[in-house]
């Protein structure tokens, strides 16, 4: 069935401008709505942290193609969305991201390394997400908007909204992607957050895919104009503009403080690599539209400008560099140190009161264990002598 | 408080009020559940007493009231959410599985999620479709809840304070056909642990294990049976998740023959889970294979059916005397 579609040349609709404050050029611009005066040092941060986080995942992804890790959802390209975001963030306020905010990681001071046990297959998720308000990765799409709008009504309950004090007032951030807007728990999020008032930003990274499926899978309207009819405002921001993310985010998140409620931002930006690692997209898109996205690339602005004006120089840049292999050598490092879990170790955890049930298979878990260690004979041996006998 | 006479779903709503009274973390939610006080007035007067931020009416979206209350939870808040009826738990099933079941296991134990999930269920009000399920197993399967249910009114009291002070998720599954059911409750009484199944009646030649709303027609099938000369132990299970086997087994190995009754389908029910672990321990002991009464492998019928769908007392009796006669 072919689906006509109203306006927009090649069948796309029509594309609404931008938030944008440095092009891709490295040019800075005005917008009458938002306006970020930031200063060199600023500046130089949000480079440094551009630069790390990409070569953490660039990294990680080496890791995997080595077999260290089973898995990795790599967030190249969209380093901008996420350290723009996250900058903007109070230490107060509390994140849910998706299983590929590891920039977001990082601004919340998780070290990357903790990161990679999901994706080794030691735990499912290493950090206390107290220490950092920085919530576990979500997997299933869109189910962590509604936590974050549940913690949003907490804040409410908890006095922390509109009291002016800004070491007080508190809002929460829920991550999610173009595809996860067609999730029910992500509209219901909306619903319980419009009518409760929530003080949540909604921020979808738009990377315009899917895995194989493209916004046009998604949407027949920009999705940023679903906001309206859940009734809060909703903008579309140049997620590969580090200064206008920051800018819009921080706009959202003083809103939600001061008790104004929700809003929906739509970072637009463009996912570089695979879905994951499993993923092959050669499959599914076109290399021009790949190459298209690499002129917009969020670093490279951010260094044109601070080459441009001055800000920085060569030596600056090496800086970041030598830091940015320190933290890869890091990251391998301490990745391949990583101890497999003590097998008995999976019963823990699964309550937090004493169950029976777990308890009695943990027992004969353990007894069953011990067998193997007082015959002498470990099961992958056994396994393998039943294996060379087939 | 002195000990009365009162009704299951009062029970609850004492309960549901003594924990908000207790713990003023403790909030309500659900769909109607403020100015109307639930479709069967189990939370009334609980918005009147402690506002609109602790006792909330939500929009109608299940997954939406367990992910919130997630959310909720993670903030430091108990929420006890109700599911209107049975047979709209199911937009929420992915929330209560991979999230609420999960997150703790996922965290390493450094996230708790102490929130209560009040679903009335079972059949036999002559309700339209989705409104008379028995889900119960679906829950049970999953690591992560405690899954319990009631079948009196001090029962009722206890366990929902009881469920609420629990750190982990729990089910409560409420026999709505058995909310107007009187009983007694002593306030100051002793309840016994959540999880601690419970002889409801002492007896020797066979042991009938029921939870919820199977419990009364247990009870008066013993009553029947009493005057035939058959003497049934009645075992109240009140935990589904864990399972009380001791308390079962115990009885089993006194009366040397099990059956197990409730509303849910026998295939992959609780009972089937029941017969393979009392077997397993009792093997030597019975004199009789572990029977079950239950539904049949059907989506629930219309209601003018469902008095020959559900067990009943002959039923119950039926299998009683199949059991004898091995």
């Amino acid at each position: 069935m072919t689906v006509p579609v109203v306006g927009g040349p090649g069948g796309r609709p029509p594309q609404p401008p931008l938030v944008q404050l440095l092009t891709p050029e490295g040019e800075r611009v005005e917008h009458p709505d938002y306006s970020i005066d930031v200063t060199p040092d600023e500046l130089r941060a949000f480079y440094r942290d551009l630069v790390l986080v990409r070569r953490v995942d660039a990294e990680a992804t080496a890791l995997q193609r080595q077999g260290e890790l089973g898995l990795w959802a790599s967030l190249l390209g969209q380093e901008a969305a996420q350290v723009g975001s996250a900058r903007a963030l109070a230490p107060q306020d509390y994140v849910f991201p998706t299983y590929r905010e590891h920039g977001v990681a990082w601004c919340r001071d998780v070290d990357p390394v903790t990161l990679l046990g999901l994706y080794r297959g030691v735990n499912l998720g290493g950090w206390d997400p107290a220490e950092h308000n920085f919530h576990l990765y979500t997997i299933v799409i869109g189910s962590q908007t509604l936590h974050a709008t549940g913690y949003a009504m907490g804040v409410q309950r908890d006095g922390a909204v509109g009291t002016g004090d800004p070491a007080r007032d508190t809002a929460v951030i829920a991550y999610f992607g173009d595809g996860a807007t067609s999730q029910g728990d992500v509209n219901e999020a909306f619903v319980f957050a419009s009518v409760n008032n929530a003080p949540v930003v909604f921020f979808c990274q738009n990377n315009q895919w899917a895995i194989s499926e493209p916004n046009e899978r998604q949407t027949r309207v920009p999705l940023y104009q679903r906001a309206a009819g859940f009734g809060f405002p909703g903008l579309r921001v140049d997620g590969n503009d580090v200064l206008a993310v920051h800018a819009v985010t921080r706009a959202a998140l003083d809103r939600a403080r001061r008790g104004e409620g929700p809003t929906f931002v739509e970072a637009f930006t463009y996912r570089m690599g695979a879905h994951t690692t499993s993923d092959d997209p050669t499959r599914y898109r076109i290399e021009a539209e790949v190459e298209e996205w690499k002129l917009k690339d969020p670093i490279a602005r951010v260094k044109a400008l601070l080459a441009r004006t001055g800000q920085a120089g060569e030596e600056f840049f090496a800086a970041v560099e030598a830091e940015a292999d320190r933290l890869a050598e890091h990251v391998r490092s301490e990745c391949l140190a990583m101890p497999d879990p003590e097998p008995v170790s999976m019963f823990d955890h699964a309550y937090r009161d004493p169950h029976p049930l777990v308890a009695e298979e943990r027992a004969w878990f353990a007894e069953y264990h011990a067998g193997f260690e007082q015959s002498g004979v470990d099961e992958s041996g056994l396994a393998a002598a039943a294996q060379a006998q087939r | 408080m002195s000990p009365r006479t009162t009704t299951i779903a009062k029970a609850v709503n004492e309960g549901l009020r003594r924990a908000m009274e207790d713990d003023p973390k403790v909030l309500v939610m659900g769909e109607d559940v403020g100015r109307l006080g639930g479709v069967f007035r189990v939370t009334d007067g609980l918005q009147k007493d402690f506002g609109e931020d602790r006792v909330i009416d939500t929009p109608l979206a299940e997954s939406g009231i367990i992910g919130t209350a997630i959310g909720l939870a993670l903030r430091g808040y108990r929420p006890v959410c109700e599911i209107q009826f049975d047979g709209f738990i199911y937009p929420a099933y992915d929330q209560i599985v991979s999230q609420l079941a999960k997150m703790g296991y996922r965290s390493g134990g450094k996230l708790s999620l102490p929130v209560v999930v009040r679903v009335p269920y079972g059949g036999g009000i002559g309700a339209v479709e989705h409104h008379s399920e028995s889900p119960e197993a679906y829950f049970a399967h999953t690591a992560g809840l405690r899954v319990v249910t009631c079948s009196n009114p001090a029962d009722a009291y206890f366990m929902t304070q009881q469920a609420i002070r629990s750190d982990d998720p729990v089910m409560v599954f409420e026999p709505k056909r058995r909310y107007w059911d009187k009983g007694e409750l002593d306030p100051a009484a002793e309840p016994l642990p959540l999880h601690a199944a419970r002889v409801a009646r002492a007896g020797t030649d066979v042991t009938v294990a029921a939870y919820g709303p199977m419990v009364r027609t247990v009870l008066e099938a013993a009553t029947a049976a009493e005057a035939e000369g058959r003497s049934l132990e009645v075992v109240d299970l009140r935990s589904l998740s864990p399972l009380d086997l001791d308390t079962l087994v115990a009885s089993v190995e006194r009366t040397r023959r099990l059956v197990v009754v409730h509303e849910a389908p026998t295939f992959l029910g609780l009972g089937a889970e029941i017969a393979a672990r009392v077997t397993e321990r009792c093997f030597y002991h019975l004199e009789a294979p572990v029977l079950r009464v239950g539904g049949f492998h059907l989506p629930y019928p219309a209601s003018r059916l469902e008095e020959e769908y559900l067990p009943d007392l002959d039923r119950v009796l039926d299998a009683v005397d199949r059991a004898l006669a091995f």
